[in-house]
């Protein structure tokens, strides 16, 4: 138990809506070890969000948690108290976001922003701002001094990313929550905003929960990848295992479906046919048996249980089940 | 035969105002969006333009529709020249070409039906000749989608819908050039590849031009003939797309295509990482515009710009190509 930073058990995650009860997710099971990087994949409105906003306690109104446990180094996340959570966020537990010109103030300096964070520390203003200068520098921005005067706007897309993680890392986390943050970046920048995560991780020793729709990001950066769909963990393993012996038709047909994969020039591309399942009248038995191109009968009315198909390596399908 | 010639483009926009730019002693108060930019595109074969957020790809695109006027160059589309065409005459041009624009829900009014967005085009350009009910069934039977969606709002489209909603009405008229600026950012991989082989299929069938702007390399290999790579607004390589990955000369050009992580953890990437970020518009580099995140950068590339060099179709624009 000790060896993870965060373990999340059975979660699930409802949203009351005016269509009915929306079940978002449903008994996921997570565990980031300390000192990883996990990836979490999936397509839109899989659940990836639900996700971040449990982790740190900011979900909608209209949410509710029937069942599980987000333990975070020892502690019920869910079972905290406001006060006790606000110690947490910003300290141990950091977020990176997708957009780093709307998670940045822009009517405030950079500089106003990174030492107001530090709010927790007994130190002088200097002293504050030389830590600010300090970690604008690990993220590799040039001349960091002068470059604290500016507002948001000032830099570039790339530069409020690493701003955005020099910001979430100051406080040394034990976990770091990415989520996509190289999506809104151009690919010879994502690269370059990659390389500084892993880099950074290793140099702070914190664990990251990677969240991406982006494979070939997940394959760069990632230890331990986990796969949703619908709301559900399909699979999940280290990355190599589930990127070289898929064992979840999704994942397979996920990974066929990239177009980097496909060496050969084609006009056809190939893609998963049909749609993600409602999630407030879910079938019964399998959530992928829709669109799945192994479907069995056991997949109509047997809901798949999680089994260990390799040391470490979680799938949920009845084909890799024995019987 | 080229439907669409472009040559020596150059769009430009004001950046501070006539007294302004007296004041303060500013003797070109223009930026070069597009500069210097010549292709031209085959009868049914697909272009594609690559380059990152503020290279001037969408620029381009804009200009060739002439929502933008252009500063210098020519656009001819079928011979005949589109920057000096009267007003009426645009409106016969923008009947022949169409857009498909970047933002699939937000390119779609609200407030209207999908079956009234996809036949709109009929009653903007005077078709009244037509039976508008069927037109909207024949167009969204072509792009897959069920008959019943016309009488859905865009709010009730998943993004995957609304790209193909996109499609068919680019398709309304039967145009001989799509413009399409960035068909599948936003969607998730699965879906990318239908919006792919839809536009595919509509070209085989219908035999129609297509001019496709993107950042995903991925992509760019499987739906194009020709490729042009785009950095501050210049084209720094161009060619067939096929001799464009497989033997990159301009070191962007090779940059771009190692800044494409494959989805497999044990690929040994060629390292050729970029440093720095792209030069502001406003600030642009002497000489060589990418010398200054260019790993073989040598002192020449700072005095002078380097002419488009190569042979046949393939063109760079660089003094120290990549070497086979």
């Amino acid at each position: 138990m000790s060896k993870n930073v965060l373990t999340i058990r059975n979660l699930s995650v409802n949203y009351q809506t005016d269509q009915g009860t929306l079940q978002a997710m449903r008994n996921v099971n997570i565990d980031v070890p300390k000192g990883s990087i996990v990836g979490v994949v999936g397509e839109s409105g899989c659940g990836k969000s639900t996700l971040i906003s449990t982790i740190i306690r900011l979900l909608a109104t209209n949410a509710d948690i029937p069942n599980g446990e987000v333990d975070f180094e020892g502690r019920d996340i869910l079972t905290l108290s406001e006060d006790e959570m606000r110690k947490l966020r910003g300290d141990r537990l950091s977020i990176v976001f997708q957009d780093p010109m709307s998670s940045l103030n822009p009517v405030l300096t950079i500089g106003k922003q990174m030492t107001d964070i530090q709010y927790r520390d007994k130190k002088t203003m200097a002293q504050k701002r030389q830590r600010s200068i300090n970690m604008l520098e690990s993220v590799g921005i040039p001349d960091p001094a002068s470059r604290l005067n500016q507002y948001p706007h000032e830099f570039s897309g790339g530069m409020r990313q690493r701003i955005a993680i020099a910001m979430a890392l100051q406080a040394e986390p034990s976990l770091l929550i990415a989520d996509e943050p190289t999506t809104a970046l151009d690919a010879t920048l994502e690269v370059q905003i990659i390389h500084l995560l892993k880099q950074l991780q290793s140099t702070i020793g914190c664990s990251v929960l990677f969240i991406s729709h982006h494979l070939g990001v997940i394959a760069e950066l990632c230890d331990y990848v986990v796969v949703i769909y619908a709301g559900e963990v399909v699979e999940e393993g280290t990355v190599s295992d589930v990127f070289k012996r898929p064992q979840h038709p999704y994942t397979e047909k996920l990974l066929e479906c990239d177009p980097a994969n496909i060496a050969q020039k084609t006009r056809e591309l190939p893609t998963i046919p049909g749609n993600v399942p409602d999630l407030v009248s879910l079938p019964s038995g399998c959530i992928f048996k829709d669109r799945c191109h192994t479907k069995i009968d056991r997949c109509d009315n047997e809901r798949p249980q999680r089994i260990d198909a390799a040391d470490k390596h979680y799938v949920s399908c009845h084909l890799r089940s024995p019987q | 035969m080229s439907v669409l010639e472009v040559n020596d483009l150059r769009v430009r926009f004001r950046v501070q105002s006539p007294l302004q730019a007296l004041v303060r002693g500013n003797a070109d108060p223009f930026i070069d969006a597009v500069r210097q930019v010549s292709f031209s595109i085959e009868e049914g074969k697909t272009f594609t333009l690559v380059g990152e957020s503020g290279s001037g790809k969408s620029t381009l695109a804009l200009a060739v529709a002439r929502l933008l006027p252009s500063a210098e160059g020519s656009i001819k589309f079928n011979g005949s020249e589109v920057t000096s065409m009267s007003d009426s005459e645009l409106m016969d041009y923008r009947k022949q070409i169409s857009m498909m624009w970047q933002n699939p829900v937000g390119s779609l009014s609200p407030r209207m039906k999908v079956g009234s967005l996809i036949t709109e085009p009929y009653k903007i350009h005077g078709l009244n000749d037509r039976d508008r009910k069927a037109e909207g069934r024949r167009l969204l039977e072509m792009v897959g989608l069920p008959a019943h969606f016309s009488q859905r709002y865009p709010h009730q489209l998943s993004g995957g819908q609304a790209r193909r909603v996109g499609v068919a009405r680019a398709l309304a008229l039967s145009p001989k050039l799509i413009i399409a600026d960035e068909p599948t950012a936003g969607l998730d991989v699965s879906v990318q590849g239908e919006i792919l082989n839809l536009l595919n299929k509509v070209q085989d069938d219908l035999g129609v031009s297509m001019f496709v702007i993107t950042h995903n390399l991925n992509v760019v290999r499987h739906i194009s003939d020709h490729t042009a790579i785009m950095y501050l607004g210049r084209f720094l390589e161009i060619g067939p797309t096929d001799t464009l990955f497989a033997e990159p000369k301009h070191p962007y050009t090779s940059a771009l295509l190692a800044a494409n992580p494959e989805p497999d953890p044990d690929a040994l990437r060629e390292q050729l990482e970029l440093k720095g970020e792209v030069p502001s518009l406003l600030n642009r580099p002497s000489g060589c515009e990418f010398h200054t995140r260019c790993p073989f950068v040598q002192s020449q590339c700072k005095d002078a710009l380097p002419e488009l060099a190569g042979e046949e179709s393939h063109h760079y624009r660089c003094y120290f190509p990549i070497a086979e």
